[in-house]
């Protein structure tokens, strides 16, 4: 059975994580913490592993070395029943909003607690609209995926996490796909709920305003590794030759 | 800041794909199937939770194929009865084209051509729905969210087919001998009355299973058996599809094949073990 919960602990540590496809290695000795109420940005090339490690920290892939824990338990040696609980308490907000495209906005942010729970419908309800309303989209039930923007699917992506209350929410890319000024009004959404609600973030994400917005700490991956980690501020001014490569900083 | 670059890997991980042959990659594909089956008819306990859902896959199932199994029935039952009437005729016999009919249509045609136009419009519309929540990460939502997607989007498939499989097989095997008997009438000099009789008298009952004729039961069992294995079929590879649209594509052709191929071996010894064994 696996180690039970821990207040001290971090609420994510990935622990020399490895993970290949076929012969494609991804993740070579990745290992990073994420603090309780801390929003931690992953920053780094497209295909190094950002989306593979949220993957890794939700218990939908598991690392082939190395350990993942959520909330002070491995989630890798977590049963069935254990993995279902820990992802009560967590959230997952999908690049293109993975959205479920026969039912409507307030069904797909309904669909856990009616899966999930024995709450009434009326309460349900009650509770989907409250969270419609917490991302600025209340009259939105009715809508189908094809009818919404992607702004609004993530906003949507965004209400379905967040409805069961969870305590870490995981972020893929929330700004894939928008114009910049609908990536404003997510990043703005993102930074008001951590405010509101305190709960602890992972955001995979290249684009540095939103990094800006919402990031308490950035780490960079490449090559399966994190290469650096730092305060935003600090982050962007550094001088770490591989951040100068890929801000094209290098050449200057 | 924290230069994370001294964290080195113990060790360098490379996991080489596993080469099959073709016979196991066979047997794995099929054990997957058995295994999604099994794991499915574990959750029939949440049919009464599911039966909206269920209605739905047998109304949409029934509004999908119900004219294509009227217009293929019909003139199944007329080539059957034009053909053996033809032979009869010779010998003639042509008093036997509705039994003939009857018993073809009963044990054979109907569950076959129903389960094939099954395959080919509700399990390629299963394999291509489910496909497209694989490749747009749907499928992982529900995961992450904890969600039985087999309770959810397999077990209101498998039940609807299987229900709605032998209501359309009986619905074949009607307008298949009605097609018989207006060959039998209009080409063969057969009237209505004899060939209605002869039809009647094949399908007499047996006095078992609620006094339905042999023929009639063996042929919506298998009705039955072939709604379940369409569905199962059509879930896994729609699980399955990766890559987008090609995936999706890859995923319908091959549930279509799979199923009708399946459809064909199954009806095989079906047949045997009712009628021979």
């Amino acid at each position: 059975m696996s180690a039970p919960s821990n207040n001290t602990a971090p609420v994510i540590r990935f622990s020399d994580v490895h993970k290949s496809f076929g012969e494609k290695k991804i993740l070579a000795g990745f290992s990073m913490e994420l603090e309780k109420g801390q929003t931690l940005a992953i920053m780094g090339p497209s295909g190094v592993g950002k989306s593979v490690t949220l993957k890794h920290a939700i218990g939908i892939l598991t690392p082939d070395a190395g350990s993942v824990e959520v909330f002070g338990q491995e989630i890798s040696k977590a049963t069935r029943k254990e993995l279902a609980e820990m992802r009560k308490r967590m959230g997952y907000v999908f690049q293109e909003g993975a959205l479920i495209n026969w039912l409507s906005v307030g069904d797909n942010v309904a669909l856990p607690l009616r899966e999930n729970t024995d709450l009434k419908e009326d309460e349900i309800r009650e509770r989907v609209q409250r969270r419609l309303e917490l991302v600025h989209i209340p009259d939105a039930w009715e809508l189908m995926p094809s009818e919404i923007s992607g702004g609004m699917k993530k906003r949507v992506g965004i209400a379905r996490a967040l409805i069961t209350d969870p305590e870490l929410i995981l972020y893929d890319e929330p700004n894939a796909g928008l114009d910049p000024e609908i990536a404003r009004s997510i990043n703005a959404l993102i930074r008001e709920l951590q405010e509101r609600l305190g709960v602890s973030s992972l955001v995979v994400e290249h684009r540095i305003d939103c990094i800006r917005t919402v990031a308490d700490e950035v780490l960079f991956l490449d090559g399966g590794k994190a290469v650096v980690q730092a305060k935003p501020e600090e982050f962007f001014n550094s001088s770490h030759p591989r951040l100068a490569r890929f801000f094209g900083k290098d050449s200057a | 800041m924290k230069d994370a670059s001294h964290i080195q890997p113990a060790e360098e991980v490379v996991i080489a794909p596993a080469k099959a042959s073709g016979f196991t990659s066979f047997l794995r594909a099929e054990g997957e199937r058995v295994e999604l089956l099994l794991s499915t008819l574990r959750r029939l306990g949440h049919i009464g939770k599911r039966s909206r859902l269920i209605y739905e896959q047998m109304f949409l199932s029934g509004i999908q194929t119900l004219h294509v199994v009227l217009l293929v029935g019909l003139f199944i039952g007329m080539i059957v009865s034009l053909q053996t009437g033809i032979e009869l005729a010779k010998l003639g016999q042509q008093d036997q084209i509705g039994t003939i009919v009857a018993i073809s249509m009963a044990r054979e045609m109907g569950p076959f051509i129903t389960a094939t136009i099954l395959a080919a419009t509700v399990g390629s519309a299963i394999a291509a729905e489910l496909g497209t929540m694989s490749v747009s990460n749907e499928l992982d939502a529900l995961e992450v969210m904890s969600i039985d997607r087999l309770s959810l989007l397999v077990l209101p498939r498998l039940v609807g087919l299987a229900l709605i499989a032998p209501l359309l097989t009986l619905v074949c095997d009607t307008i298949g001998i009605i097609g018989g008997a207006f060959v039998a009438q209009a080409q063969l000099n057969v009237g209505y009355e004899m060939y209605l009789t002869s039809a009647i008298d094949a399908l007499r009952p047996t006095g078992l299973l609620l006094n339905v004729p042999k023929d009639l039961y063996a042929g919506l069992l298998k009705a039955l058996v072939f709604g379940v294995m369409i569905a199962t079929i059509a879930c896994n590879e729609g699980f399955k599809a990766k890559g987008g649209a090609l995936g999706v594509g890859r995923a319908t052709r091959a549930s279509v094949r799979d199923a009708i191929i399946g459809v064909i071996v199954i009806n095989y010894f079906m047949t045997w073990f009712m009628y021979q064994a």
